[in-house]
């Protein structure tokens, strides 16, 4: 379990997140809704670390993550796993070596036991015959999925996606959303989703907060959202035409 | 703010390493990446530095009161002294320093950078202490290649050219050696790599933006370390040589 408490982040004076308080569950996909520059990789990057935040608590189960120093957050790094918008997989690594890199880094495995978890994690993000292949003659699904192998390769136990569908097509992300889910549940993990796709909250969204100016607007689930009375979020979930009929039509 | 920064930056860099024998890994990688491969421009470029030296020196000493052994131990003082080390120092700072920066802003803006932080790697030290070791022991070796290819380059252009004879060169080379210079040109030479490498890294560690800041980050790196090699030149020429 994550909980933020009263979180505060600005840069040079602006204010980004403003006392946003939420809990994240463990074994749920969570997910934090918003539109572009509402302040959800802000708050993301704030939870593991990436951004010092200027006040409020960031706590890992019973831990005070960010009163913690770079060294005494390796513990809890060590449990976590990040995919990024862009993949952020090493340029000069193969596919599966990158996967392998966190355990050559912070394991003691045996060659063998390491080729064995690689291979393990590829297969389980359906990467087949691609091992070798660099980041650059990946397309951008497969760099989704590798990140993901790599982000799950230590098996952990916080698992954090920032706009992982961001630039597929629906196919596609459809397949990324599930395996997430799929991940989430299988390894039991606490899982902090960014995003703006509806079909993702929809398909997914087993805990959603959505944040508007940088304010926690609205918290439930993808039931919930469709019958909110908060203006924004509704503004933000029937933005297209369709959605727009669909409402009209309900009502 | 900048020179705080950078400090602040080497104190990451030189803090302990999570696991040694993949920084060792990666030395090995960067003497290849950073050493070996600046060894052809270097070679051709002393080459060609050595046979001007002489055709100059020749030209300036065209008084039969001169022996003409001198041409010889001009050029060979001026590649020792000035050119293996200082001048093949802006070189590298050309090629090496625009690599590392773009390289590492590089990683900054696609965020590779950050997913080594969540790893929990020092992403500092992991990406910029195999660069400095790496340039602090090969960057000697290039000095020394351009020392021997320079002199080399010289007694070409001097026999080819009908300047001065082959024997006389050779008599001027070794004419009233001062050994110290090698080590004078040594100790610029790991002074120079450690500045190239450190500075261009800096400017590569903090962009912000993307790849256009990354751009004018590899070109800063330049600018800022040829800039800090020219100071230290003078200082360090005035301390070693004084």
């Amino acid at each position: 379990m994550i909980s933020v408490k009263n979180l505060n982040k600005s840069f040079n004076g602006k204010s980004v997140l403003n006392d946003i308080s939420v809990t994240f569950e463990t074994g749920k996909t969570n997910l934090i809704i918003g539109r572009s520059g509402s302040g959800k990789t802000v708050l993301l990057k704030s939870i593991v670390g990436l951004h010092e935040v200027d006040s409020g608590e960031i706590w890992f189960e019973d831990t005070l993550f960010n009163k913690l120093d770079f060294k005494d957050r390796k513990d809890i790094r060590s449990e976590m796993g990040m995919l990024f918008q862009g993949s952020a997989l090493f340029d000069s690594l193969t596919a599966e070596q990158n996967v392998r890199f966190p355990l050559d880094m912070f394991t003691d495995k045996s060659p063998e036991e390491k080729n064995e978890r690689v291979n393990f994690c590829l297969n389980r993000v359906n990467i087949i015959n691609a091992n070798k292949l660099f980041p650059a003659e990946l397309s951008g699904g497969m760099k989704k999925r590798v990140a993901i192998a790599r982000a799950i390769s230590l098996n952990p136990k916080y698992l954090f996606c920032d706009e992982p569908n961001s630039g597929l097509d629906p196919i596609t992300a459809i397949l990324i959303d599930e395996l997430i889910k799929e991940l989430t549940e299988e390894y039991s993990m606490t899982t902090i989703v960014n995003t703006h796709d509806m079909n993702s909250v929809m398909e997914i969204g087993e805990k959603i907060i959505f944040i508007s100016d940088g304010i926690k607007c609205w918290e439930g689930n993808k039931n919930e959202i469709l019958h909110s009375d908060c203006g924004t979020l509704n503004d933000f979930v029937f933005a297209n035409s369709l959605a727009k009929k669909l409402r009209t039509t309900n009502k | 703010m900048q020179i705080g920064l950078y400090f602040l930056l080497l104190k990451k860099v030189f803090s302990k390493p999570e696991k040694p024998s993949i920084y060792y890994r990666q030395t090995i990688k960067e003497f290849v990446y950073l050493g070996l491969n600046s060894i052809g421009i270097l070679s051709i470029i002393s080459f060609f530095m050595g046979a001007v030296i002489t055709l100059q020196t020749a030209y300036n000493m065209e008084n039969p009161i001169y022996p003409t052994y001198l041409i010889g131990l001009g050029c060979r003082d001026s590649i020792i002294l000035e050119f293996s080390s200082t001048v093949a120092a802006l070189i590298l700072a050309g090629k090496v320093g625009s690599n590392i920066a773009s390289e590492i802003g590089t990683m900054r803006v696609t965020e590779q950078i950050d997913a080594l932080e969540i790893m929990g790697v020092n992403s500092a030290s992991y990406l910029i202490l195999p660069k400095i070791i790496a340039t602090l022991i090969f960057n000697p070796i290039l000095t020394l290649i351009c020392i021997i290819v320079g002199i080399f380059g010289g007694w070409i252009a001097g026999t080819l050219s009908g300047v001065i004879t082959s024997e006389n060169f050779i008599y001027g080379i070794q004419y009233a050696f001062i050994p110290y210079y090698i080590t004078y040109s040594l100790i610029k030479t790991v002074f120079f790599a450690f500045i190239i490498t450190s500075v261009s890294a800096f400017q590569g560690y903090y962009v912000d933006g993307g790849s256009l800041e990354v751009g004018q980050a590899s070109t800063k790196a330049v600018v800022y370390s040829s800039v800090v090699i020219l100071l230290f030149n003078v200082i360090l020429t005035q301390l070693l040589l004084s």
